[in-house]
């Protein structure tokens, strides 16, 4: 569901005292900083003299890339503006594919729907918020495409997004057209919830939930997978006996738990399995390979570089971390040369932020992975870009700067493998939709704003309200 | 007087410490002696001075001893050729707390980075290193050579320590096992920093509670500071006529002395501009020595920075901006602002130990919105060390300096350079790290 900015705001206020803080920065933002939508320019576009990084077909020099329709219409040298096309000279910059992050929670409103073992029935679709100011930061960092998956609380967790940052969009024109739909597993710790019963916030019971081991964490897909090849049976010989023209069926009852694992089976849902332990990795493997389905993705996969042969047979992808490690038991064994080995092993490996800060800065992650086991140029780009493309079944559209793909662009200042990079135009669709200088020239403006809406009633300090004290709402988040 | 007296409401109900304690190893390797090594055909980056296309460093007994295009290589020198190789000072990362807490989730065992109570300026980061952290590890095969390790927590959260990154035991890694004092002063509008101070403020009745709570404790603090200055003045009256009364020794008094003296630099915690003049105007009215660890908002405040020459280590570059309506990049921009403003300033990784590696990055992206190249080197060279009062042996390659040096295959600061060489303390340094153990272990597995 879409919300205001005001009632987002309210919900993550953390205290009465910052009510103050938060209702001048929702009274900006109403206009604010960010808030302004300048996508513009869906018409044919020409970047000129750009260093080109298709990532998939090499690096070119004084490479023009031209866009019609929302697509890249063609990359070479010399292209000709054709008339009323808008001419963006790229000079001494850098063009790569927009940045693809596999794993996120930006946007959602919710993450977990904890309570049950198996979630399969909820949706991040429906807790998507357009307005999250991080979705703009995010762009400014030269991401186009995000997958926004539900929490790791529970072995079957809830579907998830596939989203095009099209910021100052409404949120039905930032789904992903066509990208297949997906699911989170989640294996280890965050399921057994072991780490949140250490603190406890007085007044809250203790919640325990099954399963609070790795053997139940088994037991729990093996149960679900169960029931949804019965549930499939029992459609599958519905529809035959339809088939037939047998009369007066009473069609089996529409199970909202057991359709998606049906699609899992039928190999129309992708699974993304968040896991650290490569024990648990391979559990995962061996029960989908025993009920004949695949893993589209590990989610974290920190332990699957002591795996990695299993993996490739699979067939899953991984994405992980480039360097973060040891927050917690299971994150001990995670190493930075995770993703190397697993490329080398014939894995398609990606980098993710699952991190609204980390989303921001993953061309400096990828960086690190020509330090951390020597990947190419090309193969750091590619665990940003192409494979991340790959891993969410949409690498016909995007993930490389080749002809016919979707317009998802970043220009950079520097390489962009390069920590001293910012972006300076993001295109989604052929439309910018971050523009650096943009930003710049806006922000005075922004600020007087800011100011006149500081003078508002509304806005001021509880003292100077005759006491009047703000009142949250008393929903819980 | 009050020791450790609770002063924020203990909030936080911690259940039953999980009988974790894993055998963590000792992933890192010792270093080598202290030889004489030249290491020659290097491009030299100083820090201070121009860079030198091809030259040689010497350095000997931990020190470095020349360095120039044409520095002699003394006979009986181990010599290390780098052409094609670049030569950097290493780096320093003031804002850490190394060594302390080395699995956060699910190992209270291995954390040792607050005490408890609120008033601790005797408990010493020091005893707490373990310098068999695999943080350390991987962290100075980045290039980082010496960082500050301080404790948390509390309002008196204890005393920092510098210390190189290498060695087997404490004393060998330590530089100074006391180079700062420690305040977490609480935020005002709450009772306390973090999540506990946020919890009191949600149980107290109105902001008049919380504020009156807040009042206490910084009373409280300014008692124990004059005592201690009160304490350190009777000390030394004694020392010079025993007639006078023998004063009662308190250790805890004694620890905070070198800071009411303003001899020992105190570390204010803070990031709002309102926490970050409140430290200042608190640490002036009692005649310490300020340093802003934090200054998320420094760059609003840089004129009162400047006037008060009060210099700030940053550890938000790489944050999230705090506010919905902040310009996208506000965090990335800040030291490039403070260095504009005349402001002293270094980067932090603001990591207590796992991430420290990070540091550069963070100096790379304040480079990529606003700090020259130049100044975002020095910011995690140069300018912690004399912000520290340490620039007389660390921060650049220079005659008479500490041996802390890297030898990469390119720019310090970007993500994809290599070391190629370390030395901390004049000793070489093995590359081999938890990290490189299980890459090696596992790498070629079929």
């Amino acid at each position: 569901m879409r919300r205001l900015p005001m009632t987002r705001l309210l919900e993550v206020s953390m205290t009465k005292t910052l009510l103050f803080a938060a209702s001048l920065a929702t009274a900006a933002s109403v206009l604010g900083a960010q808030a302004t939508p300048i996508a513009a320019g869906a018409g044919t576009t020409l970047i000129k003299n750009a260093t080109v990084l298709t990532v998939t077909k090499g690096t070119l020099k004084n490479a023009d890339v031209l866009i019609q329709n929302g697509k890249i219409a063609q990359v070479g040298q010399n292209i000709a503006a054709p008339a009323g096309a808008r001419v963006i000279d790229a000079t001494g910059k850098f063009l790569s594919p927009g940045i693809i992050d596999p794993h996120t929670h930006m946007m959602s409103d919710a993450t977990n729907e904890g309570s049950l073992s198996v979630t399969s029935m909820v949706r991040i679709q429906d807790v998507l918020n357009p307005t999250n100011v991080d979705i703009y930061r995010a762009l400014a960092g030269g991401v186009t495409t995000i997958n926004v998956l539900h929490g790791s609380a529970n072995t079957i967790g809830g579907q998830n997004a596939t989203v095009k940052l099209k910021w100052g969009e409404p949120v039905e024109a930032m789904m992903f057209p066509g990208a297949p739909p997906g699911i989170k597993f989640a294996l280890g710790e965050n399921v057994t919830r072991k780490n949140q019963n250490q603190i406890v916030i007085p007044g809250q019971p203790i919640a325990r939930r099954y399963p609070v081991s790795r053997m139940g964490q088994e037991e729990v897909i093996r149960d679900a997978f169960t029931r949804a090849r019965d549930y499939k049976a029992s459609l599958d010989d519905y529809k035959a006996r339809v088939a037939k023209g047998e009369k007066n069926l009473v069609a089996p009852r529409r199970d909202l738990e057991l359709e998606p694992l049906v699609e899992v089976l039928e190999g129309k849902r992708l699974v993304h399995a968040h896991s650290y332990r490569s024990d648990e990795m391979l559990m995962l493997l061996n029960v989908a390979d025993e009920f004949g389905f695949k893993i589209a993705t590990l989610q974290h996969g920190l332990e699957g570089y002591k795996i990695a042969s299993e993996i490739a047979k699979h067939g899953a992808g991984l994405s992980s971390f480039a360097d973060e490690w040891s927050y917690k038991i299971e994150a001990y064994d995670a190493i930075p040369y995770n993703v190397a080995i697993l490329m080398r092993h014939g894995v398609v490996a990606t980098i993710n932020s699952d991190s609204d800060e980390r989303i921001r800065r993953l061309n400096i992650d990828a960086a690190k992975l020509m330090r951390y086991g020597g990947l190419t140029e090309d193969e750091a780009l590619a665990t940003i870009t192409i494979n991340g493309a790959k891993q969410l079944g949409v690498a016909d559209k995007v993930g490389s700067i080749e002809v016919g793909k979707d317009a998802d662009l970043s220009l950079w200042s520097n390489h962009p493998l390069s920590v001293y990079a910012a972006v300076d135009k993001v295109i989604i669709d052929g439309k910018v939709y971050f523009d650096r200088q943009q930003d710049l020239a806006q922000r005075e403006q922004k600020a007087k704003e800011r100011a006149e809406l500081e003078k508002a009633d509304a806005n001021q300090a509880p003292g100077n309200r005759r006491g009047v004290q703000p009142v949250l709402p008393q929903e819980e988040r | 007087m009050t020791r450790r007296h609770a002063a924020v409401a203990a909030a936080l109900i911690i259940g039953v410490a999980l009988p974790v304690h894993a055998q963590l190893g000792s992933f890192n390797p010792p270093p080598g002696p202290q030889k004489t090594f030249a290491i020659t055909n290097a491009h030299i980056v100083p820090v201070v001075g121009p860079e030198i296309a091809s030259g040689t460093v010497v350095i000997s007994g931990g020190k470095i001893q020349a360095v120039g295009a044409s520095a002699a290589v003394p006979a009986g020198a181990e010599v290390i050729d780098a052409k094609g190789l670049f030569i950097y000072p290493g780096m320093m990362d003031a804002g850490t707390s190394m060594g302390l807490s080395e699995i956060e989730q699910g190992a209270n065992a291995t954390v040792d980075i607050s005490e408890i109570g609120s008033f601790n300026p005797n408990a010493m980061a020091y005893y707490g290193i373990n310098p068999h952290s695999a943080h350390i590890g991987v962290a100075r095969v980045v290039g980082i050579t010496h960082v500050i390790s301080r404790p948390t927590g509390g309002i008196l959260s204890g005393r920092a320590a510098l210390i190189n990154m290498a060695g087997s035991t404490a004393p060998q890694m330590a530089v100074n096992r006391a180079i700062a004092t420690v305040i977490e002063l609480p935020r005002s509008g709450f009772g306390g920093r973090g999540f506990g101070g946020f919890l009191a403020a949600q149980n107290a009745a109105n902001t008049q509670d919380v504020n009156r709570t807040r009042q206490r404790q910084l009373d409280s603090l300014r008692t124990m500071l004059h005592d201690a200055e009160a304490y350190g003045r009777a000390v030394d009256a004694y020392a010079k006529d025993k007639t006078l009364p023998r004063p009662k020794q308190d250790v805890v008094l004694a620890s905070l002395v070198p800071a009411v003296r303003g001899q020992m630099p105190v570390i204010f915690v803070a990031d709002r501009a309102s926490d970050i003049r409140e430290a200042v105007g608190f640490a002036e009215e009692n005649k310490l020595h300020p340093v802003i660890v934090g200054g998320r908002d420094a760059w609003q405040i840089t004129a009162f920075l400047k006037d008060h020459d009060v210099p700030v280590i940053v550890t938000s570059v790489l944050q999230l901006p705090s506010r919905e309506d902040d310009p996208y990049d506000v965090n990335y921009s800040t030291p490039g602002k403070l260095a504009a403003a005349g402001v002293r300033f270094a980067v932090t990784s603001g990591n207590g130990g796992s991430e420290v590696r990070t540091l550069p990055y963070n100096a790379g992206m304040a480079a990529a919105f606003g700090l020259s190249k130049e100044d975002a080197l020095k910011s995690v060279t140069l300018y912690p060390a004399q912000i520290f009062g340490v620039a007389d042996k660390f921060g650049s390659i220079e005659p008479g300096k500490v041996a802390n040096l890297v030898v990469t295959d390119g720019d310090l600061l970007e993500a994809k350079t290599n070391t190629k060489y370390l030395f901390i303390d004049g000793r070489m340094v093995p590359l081999d790290t938890k990290h490189t153990d299980l890459n090696d272990k596992f790498k070629d597995r079929p």
